[in-house]
């Protein structure tokens, strides 16, 4: 009981440190800034994921939130500006659609099963099949691992079709040579267009 | 008391729409393009986070079975499984995304919303302008004739 206690303990905690994250991103006019706390929201968020026992989901979240996509922001910083230079517009409609969006789902939570409800729908599809009857029929003790590359794996194909279109995109969009750009108002377009070669490179890595 | 008692047993959900929030408001109301993506980012890391809490089970832990052991309690691995996938596919779209910025950066010479419009406007105007000229050079040639 007492474990359970300080897990939500955890958890509210770092829930807490998301939203305040988040808030600063959303008030923050440096970028570079911003993407460090990103980094730093998204390990919060790999965190929060290991205390609900989604450990390969954390992990990646880690190499692929805090790590790729970090990089992937500064490497965008550095080829275009880190400075948001202009003031909110349209702040209020923002804030009015926001918060009216927000409402209609909190009221969608209604009807949702509460937080660690064993009997919830969702442990009663396939999710005890694939617990009692992976060790027999595809032997890999971590059951995300048999569900992920046997039982769902044209989920997995399909994701790699979409990583490599992606990348096909990325690279169409700035190793493919310079659109003609518009004349008279990019006085640096040769070198962002020379680094703009680098960066493609490096997300075709990534 | 009955919304203290709703917000004990579904913090989580109100919590990861919270942040969704954040998120849409950013990709809304901020005019830079790096911003936006990054509103995208916090959305998409929020969603992540919805799924995978409806996969916990109270007391259970992380779904790698033990050897020889049928009294624990494991938590869903489907959503873990599902949201692995939105994970990578969610930084493959944001490599696209942060691309299409750089395209931009390149074709305008800025990433601000406001300025991009302003600049399409400027060039829809001198287009028109240089239209109407050419059409009443049209017109007076015709006169003349």
């Amino acid at each position: 009981m007492g474990e359970q206690v300080m897990g939500s303990v955890i958890e509210g905690v770092l829930f807490l440190f998301m939203i305040v994250l988040a808030i600063y991103i959303a008030r923050l006019r440096s970028l570079f800034a911003a993407a460090m706390l990103f980094g730093i929201f998204s390990l919060l968020a790999a965190g929060m994921q290991t205390m609900m026992d989604a450990v390969d989901v954390a992990f990646t979240e880690a190499a692929v939130g805090a790590g790729i996509s970090t990089v992937l922001f500064l490497g965008a910083l550095g080829l275009t500006t880190s400075e948001e230079t202009r003031p909110v517009h349209y702040r209020f409609t923002g804030l009015f659609v926001v918060t009216a969006t927000g409402l209609l789902l909190a009221w969608g939570t209604l009807d949702m099963p509460a937080y660690g409800d064993p009997n919830a729908p969702i442990h009663q599809h396939v999710a005890p099949h694939y617990l009692d009857d992976s060790t027999a029929e595809i032997g890999i003790p971590n059951v995300v691992t048999s569900v992920l590359a046997s039982y769902r794996g044209y989920d997995t194909f399909g994701e790699t079709t979409v990583v490599l279109t992606a990348a096909v995109g990325a690279f169409l969009l700035l190793g493919g040579g310079a659109l003609s750009a518009r004349s008279g108002r990019d006085e640096d377009h040769e070198e962002a267009d020379s680094s703009g070669d680098s960066a493609a490179g490096g997300e075709g890595s990534a | 008391m009955d919304l203290l008692n709703h917000l004990s047993t579904h913090w989580n959900y109100l919590g990861c729409i919270t942040l969704m929030m954040i998120g849409l408001y950013i990709a809304i109301s901020r005019g830079n393009l790096v911003k936006k993506i990054m509103g995208v980012n916090i959305f998409q890391a929020s969603v992540i986070l919805l799924y995978v809490s409806m996969g916990k089970v109270k007391g259970g832990t992380a779904p790698i079975l033990i050897d020889g052991r049928s009294d624990v309690i494991f938590s869903n691995p489907v959503p873990h499984v599902l949201m692995l996938t939105a994970i990578v596919v969610g930084v493959a779209s944001t490599a696209l995304g942060l691309a299409l910025v750089v395209r931009i950066k390149e074709a305008y010479g800025t990433v601000e919303e406001d300025e991009i419009v302003a600049l399409d406007r400027a060039e829809e105007r001198r287009a028109l302008a240089t239209e109407g000229v050419e059409s009443t050079d049209v017109q007076g040639g015709g006169g003349k004739a």
